[in-house]
């Protein structure tokens, strides 16, 4: 009795194990051909004709190109918090995509990935995810990035009257009270470029800061500059642009779509990029989104 | 070596018995052991060996990502250890406050009655993450005079607005499982209704609800994390912060290691407390 009762659910626990073994994931074949797949597309990139590129085993639908983004989709990169109508920047710049990769309107799919689930290890329910989502070095350890579409500046907003809107140096920031979305780069300038005296206040989402920001609960709130233009002229009533800046010296800070790290389609959508910067694509569609950029002042 | 006849010493047949449970619990315990080793190894091995476990190690058990986030983690999670040492009393007070309020027989009281009833049932119905957001944003927004707007102050009132909600009931658990016979007792001593609660009725309901009391604070410890949704730097989220900015979950699981040593003392605390409060009352019963 006393074996069997020990032993036998050990015993039993094995095939158990097993399977667990067996029935997780096969390797997938992009991630053996990694580092090639990540190194080169640059170079690549202007070789390689779009529209001949994509093949149906590098998309996670046959004949589907499915594009994340994260829910709610904020102006100006999407229009209406519905990335589907093809207005807004980067839901222009998607579509654009898909056409020279061969995909018609209806052949793209949107699915919604919270900003934070868009680099979790494993299979993605995305082919490419684009979202804001600045490269940077250690980034691109987990996931691989498309050539960079939109380079960003950071921008800062305050409410007219008060103490942030008198701001005319990175060195007068410092002596506020400022906040920033978790994880960007936005909040990597506060705490790197002004370093303030106070902690910067972090937020969930550009919502919660705009909301501390209109109850006096922060000076002034960071964010791209696209997004800080479309916070001071529809969101937040009485507030304004302060300035811009440069958050890395020497090196411009730029948007990449996000792909599953391996994936083959990086140099598909990289050579439709190049295509698109080349015959001035890109250039209109950041006129037609993005065109008030100018005349903000730069903050030093 | 045979000695006294007065002195007893066991029987061939006892010191048989004794041998073969030796030797039974001997095997008992090996086999107990290499079965734990055996699941416990085939489990890792399943892990370990899972065509996904170099980017899993990679992205959540990253030596140096670990590094880099704990001192970031353990600094701002020292708030949260600050916010439930603040909070707990506070709700304690409460919540028996609105438990006692509930439970007054008097004509007079029935407004407190009602208050207790609606405090519950509203404080407990809402999400606390949405009361949190309400009264982190909400209050603030009313520009009220000489009212805070800082953003922790209230939402550590909402965690112990909503907990004392819960925690309410359970002392209203306790309070009701107290026998009529010990009010009787008391009465009979000439106790009032007031001296009555306070010697009779709720030393025995607060002995009776420690364990469900523990665990609402370990799931209020846990709750503090919910001050992020109004832009508190807690550990939580200087954890997920970290995580989203180098795209490295590590530091998530640097913060779930910091919640369990917080709470795993308190709650081996809690049975031994309990334990000897059971030892006292069962003297001599048992």
């Amino acid at each position: 009795m006393l074996r069997r009762s020990a032993v036998v659910p050990a015993l039993a626990s094995l095939p158990l194990l097993l399977g667990a073994v067996a029935c997780a994931p096969a390797d997938e074949e992009p991630t053996a051909t990694d580092p090639g797949a990540s190194a080169s597309p640059d170079e690549d990139a202007a070789d390689v004709d779009p529209a001949g590129c994509v093949t149906d085993d590098m998309l996670l639908e046959d004949g589907t190109l499915t594009v994340g983004t994260d829910s709610p989709a904020y102006e100006p990169w999407f229009a209406d918090n519905d990335p589907t109508n093809g207005e807004g920047y980067e839901s222009a710049v998607a579509y654009a995509v898909a056409e020279r990769l061969g995909f018609s309107e209806d052949e793209v799919t949107w699915v919604r990935v919270p900003f934070n689930t868009s680099y979790a290890p494993g299979a993605k329910d995305f082919d490419f995810d684009i979202n804001q989502i600045s490269i940077t070095p250690k980034r691109a350890e987990v996931v691989d990035f498309s050539q960079g579409y939109y380079q960003a500046a950071q921008a800062v907003v305050a409410l007219e009257g008060t103490a942030g809107a008198e701001a005319t140096s990175l060195e007068d920031l410092a002596d506020l009270r400022l906040g920033a979305q978790t994880g960007t780069t936005s909040l990597t300038a506060i705490r790197d470029v002004i370093q303030p005296e106070v902690d910067p206040a972090v937020f969930e989402d550009t919502n919660s800061a705009k909301q501390a920001l209109a109850n006096d609960q922060v000076d002034a709130v960071l964010a791209d500059l696209p997004t800080a233009f479309y916070i001071s002229a529809v969101e937040i009533p009485g507030s304004t642009i302060v300035g811009q800046f440069q958050p890395e010296s020497g090196e411009q800070e730029e948007f990449g779509m996000l792909f599953e790290k391996g994936n083959p389609l990086v140099t598909c959508v990289d050579a439709a990029l190049a295509a698109m910067e080349a015959d001035g694509e890109l250039a209109d569609i950041e006129q037609e989104w993005l065109s008030d950029v100018v005349g903000v002042p730069e903050l030093q | 070596m045979p000695t006294g006849s007065g002195a007893w010493h066991p029987s061939e047949r006892e010191l048989a018995r004794r041998a073969e449970r030796r030797r039974l619990r001997v095997r008992r315990t090996g086999t107990a052991g290499l079965s734990t080793v055996l699941v416990f190894a085939l489990l890792g091995l399943a892990l370990v060996l899972s065509p996904g476990w170099e980017r899993v190690q990679g992205t959540f058990f990253s030596w140096s990502a670990a590094r880099d986030s704990f001192p970031l983690v353990l600094e701002a999670f020292w708030l949260n250890v600050r916010i439930f040492l603040v909070a707990e009393p506070a709700i304690l007070v409460l919540a028996l406050l609105v438990a006692i309020m509930r439970g007054t027989r008097s004509a007079w009281l029935a407004p407190a009655r009602i208050v207790a009833v609606a405090f519950t049932d509203v404080m407990r119905g809402i999400p606390t993450l949405l009361l949190v957001v309400l009264l982190g944003f909400g209050v603030p927004a009313l520009e009220l005079q000489g009212v805070t707007n800082d953003r922790l102050v209230w939402a550590t009132v909402a965690l112990i607005l909503s907990y004392s909600a819960y925690v309410a009931e359970v002392f209203r658990a306790g309070i009701e499982s107290i026998h009529p016979s010990q009010l009787a007792s008391a009465r009979a001593l000439g106790l009032g209704p007031v001296r009555t609660l306070r010697h009779v009725v709720v030393p025995q309901a607060v002995r009776r609800v420690v364990p469900p009391l523990l665990n609402d604070f370990i799931s209020l410890q846990k709750d503090t994390a919910l001050v992020s949704l109004v832009g508190v730097y807690d550990g939580v989220f200087a954890a997920r912060d970290y995580a989203s900015y180098n795209f490295n979950y590590t530091s998530l699981v640097v913060v779930a290691l910091f919640f369990i040593v917080l709470t795993v003392p308190l709650a081996r605390f809690t049975d031994w407390l309990q334990r000897r409060v059971a030892e006292r009352e069962r003297a001599g019963v048992l």
